[in-house]
């Protein structure tokens, strides 16, 4: 049996251990908002947070969640971090066919978790992970920038 | 259920008890219809003025797209048009797939259900403007009954209703029972707005896209989210080499797979059916499947390319001819030659194909993203042995398409997604819903790629001027055998081949065009921009060095062969001036390169300032691109189209390539098959021209300049114009 934390729910799965986190929260916790886009960590779709720290997983067996408090797209409003990124992705219509968005959104939220003040340089290490096919680049970089700004101004007000 | 009770079902009408809806649109019981969990039947005296618009008690409007919304801002487009002669208010606009009717629901400029081709805003913007006037006269009927004063003196803005002499408003939520009372105008006689009088068309900011929310929270459902109860899940093995069938398997191992439930043989491969997507895959990966290659395609591709590049020696089929070439040649002073060749290139889009069907033995229901609504449904009426009336579609959002998602039904070249599923559903029999999903792998080494194609391109000069301009254009067709043959193929000649190549911006004396279709075994399809994603790097490239060998200005030559092609010119001009264009040439380890290109109707032109990166690979600093689209309705979509097409196209041009050895693919999935990342991404400067001409579609026309635009840079870099085959990086250059 396998205990872990999703979104602040206490959840448990006796299945296989082995199963992708990835699978467990989309087949069997029935969160589909975190992606399937490779299946070996080439993507980035289906980042969630574990603990706080960014992971792809549809490589990560479910067993290694035990004990660990996960965050997901369905969860990261809640955070100031998740919440200004959201609507720094909403101001800036960001999202085209909106797949790897929640990827995005994840990865994007633990940069800021970091640094409140990403260089653009900084944007590229953390978000080269996350594939967008239709290339929203140009405005996930400008969001994440919005969004900085916003938890600036949070943070010294 | 026959589609004339559809049609007039849609009084009952879905919608949203939140805040956005984004779904599908599915009357009736069953499988679809309980799946859109976030939706809520609608009261029976909604207001439904047309098959398009619904206007609920609540005020809420909700237009049915006939377009499938893969990314391209089709729902936002739509709802726009809508709002704009409905006067509503933004906030209270919504969005839901069409069901299948494709009298109702037809593309007006195919003829037939389903999105492609960038033409989503052009094919409907007289069309959904009438629909939401329509549901404006009725509107103000009412209210002018309730109210018993003349309609007259009624006035609507931003979704209230007015009288302003007596005082009265009120939303639309109160007057659309009633409206269901009034009697439909004729269409034709409603009245458009002046565009001079556009509120919400062509407005720059505010407008936001009505699908921005869902995809940001989450919430978005496509078709990989699918989950019913006691649906299986459906992974397929399919042979490896194109052309390759099942001689024998064991299932063993893959049955003895915890929620592994069956393995059958079907059409398309071996389904391997779980009870979730783990077990589905896992038991794929230990299922043994020996494969009859007699009927492979068993090559390399070099050795396709060799037989193209032999065919490309004889004359094709004339796609345009002017003046006399071939005496042209023999009184030049110089004779130019170029050849560019084109691998194959897989879509990939970030949603693996994906899609989910229920057959309870006698009606088949499907969901997924659906793209060609009209291929898709006959296809499923054919393969079930089913009447059209009893197969219904339900389209949902689609995770990119590309092209990825037009469904070909090729019977020659094998099955797609169609085929899949209805395959899987029928090996594992009624009563079963089954969700057939692709992984990444699967996209990539199961075909359907823009085909290989090889240009070969001639020039003649004589006293130092163009005189004549040859391109044979070789390849394999996407669309012969396909159900798209009838609209593009004729007398031998594949118009989506010779796109960008049969017409070409620059006024020669003497010009040709031919081409040659060569069949094969690999399944192609159509990518984003389609021939131009081949035609125009080939004719940029070819332009460019021609202008380079007579001593003229890339912008200025260009221009100066533009005077049949004005809007060409005019996106010339614009992107010239919003780069501040000073002549070719390396300033400080950058060069700028140029691109111009027409293709469904929308010029662009572009200027890519480039330089050379780690490793040889091309490093793109900036893309200015200027795009003349006729009038604009969603200028942000357009701007957000661009930038994203530059960047797939920038991710082909540099890397994509999809290899055959021995008729393997060499490619599997984001490792070795590589995607633009957003640390290659430019920075993009969009300069929209005005104009009043009618809108144009958008959705591919950040695509076909681009590799030229960075290859015209390289040269200036020191590449030579030999090496400027795509992709333009490529680690082992033998390839």
């Amino acid at each position: 049996m396998i205990d872990l934390t999703v979104n602040d729910q206490p959840l448990s799965f006796d299945g296989d251990p082995s199963m992708p986190l990835l699978w467990y929260l989309r087949d069997e916790a029935g969160l589909t908002g975190t992606k399937f886009g490779c299946g070996m960590a080439m993507c980035g779709a289906c980042t969630v947070h574990m603990d706080g720290v960014p992971v792809r997983a549809c490589v990560m067996p479910v067993a290694a969640a035990q004990g660990k408090k996960v965050t997901t797209i369905e969860g990261i409003g809640a955070t100031p971090a998740g919440q200004a990124v959201q609507q720094a992705w909403l101001n800036l219509d960001v999202v085209q066919c909106g797949y790897c968005q929640s990827g995005q959104i994840m990865s994007a939220t633990a940069l800021l978790m970091q640094h409140v003040a990403p260089s653009d340089a900084d944007i590229d290490a953390a978000m080269a992970g996350n594939v967008c096919r239709c290339a929203t680049y140009v405005r996930i970089r400008a969001a994440i920038h919005e969004a900085s700004t916003t938890l600036g101004k949070e943070e010294a007000s | 259920m026959k589609i004339s009770e559809v049609s007039l079902s849609r009084r009952r009408f879905v919608m949203s008890a939140g805040v956005l809806v984004i779904g599908a649109y599915l009357p009736g019981k069953g499988a679809g219809a309980n799946a859109v969990g976030h939706t809520t039947a609608a009261a029976d005296n909604a207001f439904a003025p047309n098959a398009f618009v619904q206007i609920g008690e609540d005020g809420i409007v909700t237009v049915l797209s006939k377009h499938t919304e893969v990314g391209q801002g089709a729902y936002t487009g739509m709802a726009t048009l809508v709002a704009e002669e409905l006067d509503a208010d933004w906030a209270q606009m919504r969005v839901l797939a069409a069901p299948v009717d494709i009298a109702v629901y037809k593309n007006l400029a195919f003829g037939f259900q389903g999105t492609g081709g960038s033409s989503s805003v052009a094919n409907a913007y007289q069309q959904m403007r009438r629909m939401g006037a329509m549901a404006r006269v009725m509107l103000v009927q009412a209210a002018a009954s309730l109210w018993r004063v003349p309609a007259q003196e009624i006035t609507v803005s931003q979704g209230r209703i007015r009288h302003a002499a007596s005082g009265r408003e009120g939303g639309f939520g109160q007057f659309a029972a009633l409206a269901t009372r009034v009697p439909a105008p004729d269409l034709t006689t409603v009245v458009l707005k002046d565009p001079a009088n556009f509120t919400l068309i062509g407005r720059q900011n505010g407008l936001h896209r009505v699908d921005s929310l869902a995809k940001t929270n989450g919430t978005a459902q496509f078709s990989e989210d699918i989950h019913e109860p006691d649906m299986l899940t459906v992974t397929i093995s399919k042979s490896p080499r194109f052309g390759g069938k099942v001689r024998a398997f064991d299932a063993s191992e893959a049955l003895a797979i915890p929620g592994v439930v069956a393995v059958k043989q079907i059409d398309t491969g071996v389904a391997v059916y779980g009870k979730n997507t783990w077990a589905a895959l896992q038991g794929r990966n230990k299922l043994k499947v020996d494969w009859d290659d007699a009927q492979s395609e068993m090559r390399s591709s070099e050795q396709i390319f060799a037989e193209f590049r032999q065919v490309s020696q004889k004359s094709g089929v004339i796609a345009a001819n002017r003046g006399t070439p071939d005496e042209a040649f023999k009184n030049a002073d110089k004779v130019i030659e170029a050849e560019y060749i084109f691998p194959y290139v897989a879509h990939a889009p970030m949603e693996p194909l994906v899609g989910y069907l229920f057959w309870d033995g006698s009606e088949v229901k499907a969901r997924y993203g659906c793209q060609i609504q009209s291929l898709d449904h006959k296809q499923l009426c054919d393969l079930f042995q089913l009447p059209p009336e009893k197969v219904q579609i339900e389209t949902i959002l689609a995770g990119g398409s590309f092209g990825r998602r037009i469904d070909l039904g090729n019977p020659i070249l094998g099955p797609d997604l169609a085929a899949d599923m209805a395959a899987a559903a029928k090996a594992i029999g009624p009563g079963h819903g089954t969700k057939v999903v692709w992984t990444r792998e699967d996209d990539i080494r199961n075909g359907w790629y823009r085909p290989m194609i090889l240009h070969r391109l001639r020039a003649a000069i004589r006293d130092g001027k163009v005189t004549a301009w040859t391109d044979t254009v070789v390849g394999h067709s996407w669309a012969v055998d396909s159900a798209m043959a009838a609209l593009v193929v004729a007398n031998g000649l594949d118009q989506m081949m010779v796109e960008g190549a049969s017409e070409i911006p620059y006024s020669f004396e003497h010009f040709r065009c031919d081409a040659h279709i060569v069949p094969g075994k690999v399944p192609t399809s159509s990518l984003r921009s389609v021939a131009s994603t081949h035609t125009g790097h080939a004719v940029e490239s070819f332009i460019d060095q021609l202008l380079n060998e007579t001593g003229q200005d890339p912008v200025e030559g260009r221009l100066a062969l533009m005077g049949n092609a004005p809007r060409e010119a005019g996106v010339l001009r614009a992107v010239a001036k919003a780069a501040n264009w000073q002549g070719a040439g390396v300033v400080e380890g950058r060069a700028r390169g140029v691109g111009v290109a027409k293709a469904f109707g929308t010029y662009v032109a572009q200027i890519a300032e480039v330089s050379l990166g780690e490793g040889g690979i091309p490093r793109v600093h900036k893309v200015w691109c200027a795009v003349d689209c006729g009038l604009v309705v969603n200028p942000d979509v357009v701007r957000a189209q661009i930038e994203g097409g530059i960047g797939y196209g920038l991710g082909i041009a540099l890397y994509s390539s999809i290899t055959l050895q021995d008729g393997l693919v060499e490619q599997s999935n984001f490792h070795n098959y590589r995607p633009l990342r957003i640390d290659e991404m430019p920075q993009i400067e969009v300069v929209i021209v005005p104009s009043s001409e009618n809108p144009t579609g958008v959705g591919e026309l950040g695509v076909p300049v681009i590799a030229p635009a960075v290859g015209n840079a390289l040269v200036q870099l020191g590449r030579p114009r030999t090496s400027l085959n795509l992709p333009l990086y490529r680690p082992n250059p033998n390839l």
